[in-house]
């Protein structure tokens, strides 16, 4: 934590005149880019990623161009999203979206909780992440099932659901998308799967 | 081709993007092959930042892009300005289509095979003299009247038709010439509003720039597919390379800036529903697809790399169904679903709408913002059972119910929606492991490094878990239509207390192995048809190639010293390969063009090819390898050693498309399905084969409608993401980009009494919203036939949660379809604009 600064008054200004200032050094041949550019405040400057008890790779959440990130966390929480330098796509350079990855993962909008509306509802309820999966898998059976078709009046098998849709993928990771084709088309039978690629 | 090659290019057209705003990390590839001395050019509706750091900008009205291209083309064509020796042997440019052909230049705008009840083409009269090319496309099968198998037979029995002196009449040359002789520097000028002398230094720069010493890139967004003609437009790009000797060489190809973090991935590892992993073609019940063996004859082309289907299709089913896959259950082909028809995304809208669909899984997609006519999808959400949003923060689409449109203005009571919705918290990259491919094929791997908040899941755990309860809800079943479940493999390991699958062991399953051992294979070649190997997805093998080492993970970029491709970091798909079609990187006898342009070459002494990239062809043919026609050859040894195009069946690049596109063989302009303006170019007004909704809740407007008299294009910004809630969401972009607006010209806002900021209302059929109007000099009327034509831009990110907020676009748009992928047509529709707000309870 950066300590709380104190009023200087003219008297500690002046002294810390030729400590501080930065010409006197440069003329005793001081770089005007590091070494004569520091004072004591910048000195007590520290990179909040020096905070960090655990780094990781990761790559942006925006565009396709995909941009290497360093995450840095302290504690179980995230402190700090920067390029990462070794990447040959981005250089350690991100953009205004890449940028906002660290507000994107502490947004204040991010829900935390189950939020449920039952049919006709007017408000959310908070419910169990457990309770919402048992019914989720309830309604997925339950539409399946009333909704199965075997094969055409014609005889031909075709072994699917169209009650049942899926859309979204674009966002993640090719492991997720595999287990949704996987699950939702190899087992459930479901023909409607589609994502962000028609958008 | 690899973003940062763009670095190496001498010329650059971006076309159908606005790169530097909405790509700027790759752009600097872009700016670095400016200072290096290449000529950079912009084509766009709006002067954009794009077009600020350009050599060169061409205004081009929005949808005229084949129009502009079939110019170049024509340019190349009569000049003879042409790269000879690469697009003689690596293209089909010499090849005879059959007699019967005829091109929209001698049938005013359609091509020959048409069929006006049926509205589509039957594709006969496009293929080559004697010979039925499968589309090298997921869906090789291609309606014919005689047996497919049959006719692609041929293919195997010689080469194809050809005339090197490129004098038959019939050569896609000489049809070419053809087609293209009317897209004069005048016609473009007239069609696109570019003025011909802007066109003709383009057309200079870009043949100036090519050949054995020099190469351009072309690169592009949703520009182009956002159209009912997006698929040619990109085509039209491809010829323009292909020609010019732009394919598989440093510096140049097409770029496709896509637009999500993993849309390449999920295309390749498709959530869609026409394709099975890895490019295969899912099942469709009114194709000859009844047993495995006819899926088989019908998708397997004869020759070419697509001569191994049945391996990368067997590998799958042993993946998916594990040792209830056998030979004599046809490895549980009829487990998977068949298609009846189009399920993507737009007829989905109409799906839910009439009740078809009546429980939805929302997995980051946000359709009330991002999807066509929005007014019809929160009619759609409203019409459902159930509806499962998973998301970080409130969406639109979980919102509806309480926040939409019809609940504002009165249509309907929020207790009067039955829709029971679940709105779960998703866990977000650096909370969860996997990989995401981006838009030059990069698989890399991101760490989980913290948890996310509360009771926020990755998709994975939401899936393996779903899995797991629907396996023990139907354990006891003896149904035949739930053995597919049961018999789905899926015993994936947990991490930790929160059951969070392993992501590993999916990406080792995606890579395939052994089976039963369970040993990685170290590449797609490795890939058996007797079930001997599982694989997830054929086209990833290899990036996970033994037990502990998983490729996308790796981090060794080349030093400034380095060739510059980079093969250390992270895993290109397939096999590790930088560049696709790098084999004409070398001449026909396998020596580089230049030494400028080196990247691969065959190294006679050793009997393989060398270079700084993996190759993209069989390692150890020789350049002079001529196939045996004698014997029948099939896959790899129907193409000869100077034929890069190894997915293609022939081995060379396809100028003429005889298979796989349902518009045409070749691009030709027509106008957007809704235009301000007639075809000035054929009788044909539109795409006759677009795909249009019809339905009293998707109305469009006619061409040249007087209600409707505007141009109108969407595009984004360099602050918010598609559908928003990742952006509207953060404080900073949100800060940065607060609110929404419309892009309108000094002269319209003029004629309309309009001040900068004031309120405007657009409308459509669709539908009316109101926003705030931005007067700017970045997009100009065109002048058409003594008449103007003013064009309007909208961002489309806006919506009604988050920091930032404004009226949603696509409440405007329409269910409009390009007839090969069924993308919409959101860059070129037409409105109304006036100055006012809407009234209240809108």
């Amino acid at each position: 934590m950066r300590k709380p600064t104190r009023r200087r008054s003219l008297l500690d200004r002046i002294k810390s005149f030729g400590k501080e200032w930065s010409l006197p050094r440069q003329l005793q041949g001081q770089s005007h880019v590091d070494k004569a550019a520091e004072s004591s405040m910048s000195r007590s400057l520290r990179p909040r990623l020096e905070e960090a008890d655990s780094v990781g790779t990761s790559i942006c959440p925006y565009c396709a161009v995909g941009c290497s990130q360093l995450v840095y966390a302290k504690d179980g929480k995230v402190i700090h999203v920067e390029g990462d330098p070794r990447s040959p796509i981005n250089q350690g350079t991100l953009c205004p979206k890449g940028a906002a990855t660290f507000g994107l993962l502490t947004s204040p909008r991010r829900i935390d909780k189950v939020l449920y509306r039952r049919p006709g509802g007017t408000e959310w309820e908070v419910k169990p992440l457990d309770w919402a999966m048992d019914r989720i898998a309830f309604l997925t059976k339950r539409t399946r099932d009333e909704s199965f078709v075997r094969r055409l009046p014609d005889g031909t098998l075709v072994n699917h659901t169209l009650a049942l849709a899926s859309l979204g993928g674009a966002t993640l990771d090719n492991e997720e998308n595999y287990a949704i084709k996987k699950l939702f088309s190899g087992g459930l039978g479901m023909v409607w799967i589609e994502n962000q690629a028609r958008v | 081709m690899p973003q940062w090659d763009l670095a190496n290019s001498d010329v650059i057209l971006v076309m159908g993007s606005n790169m530097a705003e909405n790509h700027p990390i790759a752009f600097r590839f872009v700016m670095q092959a400016k200072e290096r001395g290449a000529t950079v050019i912009h084509a766009d509706p709006r002067f954009t930042r794009t077009s600020a750091l350009c050599d060169i900008y061409a205004p081009v009205r929005a949808g005229s892009d084949i129009a502009f291209l079939g110019g170049i083309i024509r340019y190349i064509l009569e000049k003879d300005l042409w790269f000879k020796e690469y697009a003689l042997h690596y293209t089909n440019i010499a090849t005879i289509i059959d007699e019967r052909y005829q091109g929209p230049d001698e049938l005013d705008g359609l091509f020959s095979g048409w069929d006006e009840e049926g509205k589509r083409y039957t594709y006969e009269s496009w293929q080559y003299e004697g010979m039925t090319v499968p589309s090298s496309l997921a869906e090789h099968y291609i309606d014919t009247t005689e047996s497919f198998n049959d006719e692609t037979k041929r293919l195997s029995e010689g080469p194809p038709p050809q005339d090197m002196t490129l004098q038959h009449p019939n050569c896609v040359y000489q049809i070419m010439r053809r087609h293209y002789a009317g897209y004069t520097p005048e016609m473009v000028e007239k069609v696109t509003g570019c003025p011909a002398e802007t066109f003709l230094k383009i057309c200079e720069a870009l043949t100036k720039n090519s050949g054995p010493d020099r190469t351009g890139a072309i690169c592009y967004a949703v520009g182009w597919t956002h159209h009912s003609t997006g698929v040619q437009m990109i085509r039209a790009a491809a010829i323009i390379q292909a020609l010019l000797g732009n394919v598989g060489r440093p510096g140049g190809g097409i770029l496709a800036l896509r637009g999500h973090t993993s849309i390449q991935g999920s295309t390749d590892i498709p959530t869609l529903y026409d394709m099975l992993p890895g490019y295969l073609p899912q099942p469709h019940a009114f194709k000859p697809h009844e047993t495995f063996k006819d899926f088989l004859e019908m998708e397997q082309t004869p020759t070419g790399w697509w001569a191994n289907f049945p391996k990368y299709a067997v590998s799958l089913l042993r993946a998916w169904y594990g040792d209830a896959a056998t030979p004599e259950n046809d490895w549980g082909f009829d487990w998977l679903p068949k298609i009846i028809g189009d399920h993507s995304q737009l007829p989905m809208t109409v799906a839910m709408r009439d009740g078809v669909i009546r429980g939805l899984f929302l997995m980051g997609q946000n359709p009330v913002v991002g999807s066509s006519n929005s007014h019809m999808v929160q009619r759609g959400l409203a019409n459902l059972e159930w509806l499962v949003v998973r998301d970080f923060a409130e969406t639109e689409s979980a919102t509806f119910w309480y926040q939409g449109h019809q609940v504002r203005n009165g249509e309907v009571r929020p207790e009067d929606i039955k829709t029971e919705v679940f709105l779960m918290p998703a866990s977000l990259a650096g909370e969860k492991a996997g990989t995401f491919t981006n838009t030059h094929r990069l698989i890399q791997w991101h760490d989980r490094v913290v948890d996310g908040p509360g009771d926020s899941r990755s998709e994975l755990w939401f899936v393996h878990h779903l899995a797991k309860r629907l396996k023990a809800l139907y354990a006891e079943s003896d149904r035949p239509q739930d053995e597919p479940l049961k018999n789905l493999t899926w015993d994936y390991s947990e991490d930790d207390v929160m059951g969070e699958p392993s992501a590993d062991d999916v990406l080792k399953e995606i890579n395939g192995y052994t089976w039963p051992e369970r040993k990685q294979v170290g590449d797609y070649q490795d890939l058996k048809d007797d079930g001997s190997t599982a694989c997830g997805c054929w086209i990833y093998s290899g990036v996970y190639p033994a037990e502990a080492h998983n490729q996308s993970r790796s981090r060794c970029p080349d030093g400034p010293d380095g060739p510059g491709t980079h093969l250390g970091w992270a895993f290109a798909w397939p096999s590790n390969r930088r560049t696709l079609v790098n084999r004409a990187s070398a001449d026909p006898d396998g020596k580089p063009w230049s030494e400028r342009k080196k990247l691969m070459w065959w190294n006679a002494e050793k009997g393989h090819w060398d270079g700084h990239d993996k190759p993209d062809f069989p390692r150890t043919k020789s350049p002079d390898f001529k196939p045996d026609w004698d014997s029948q050859p099939q896959g790899m040894d129907a193409i000869g050693g100077a034929d890069p195009y190894i997915m293609i069946a022939d081995g060379k690049a396809s100028l003429f498309v005889p298979s796989g596109l349902k518009d045409g063989p070749l691009p030709t302009h027509y106008e957007p399905v809704e235009a301000p303006i007639r075809n000035p170019m054929y009788k044909v007004q539109g795409n006759p084969t677009a795909k249009r909704w019809e339905h009293w809740d998707n109305p469009l407007h006619d061409p040249g409608s007087p209600d409707y008299p505007y141009a109108l294009t969407t595009y984004r910004l360099t602050e918010h993401h598609s559908g928003g809630t990742p952006t509207r969401s953060v404080p900073t972009t949100a800060e940065l980009q607060p609110e929404g607006f419309a892009e309108i010209s000094y002269e319209l806002a003029e004629e309309l009494g309009i001040k900068n900021l004031d309120w405007v209302v657009l409308t459509t059929a669709r539908g009316e919203i109101e926003t705030r109007a931005l007067l700017t000099h970045r997009l100009r009327p065109f002048h058409y036939d003594g008449r103007i034509i003013h064009q309007i831009g909208l961002p489309w990110h806006f919506g009604w949660k988050g920091y930032a907020t404004g009226d949603i676009a696509n409440v405007l748009t329409a269910l409009i379809g390009d007839p090969n992928t069924s993308m919409h047509e959101n860059k070129a529709l037409t409105c109304n604009l006036r100055r006012g707000r809407l009234g209240k309870g809108h």
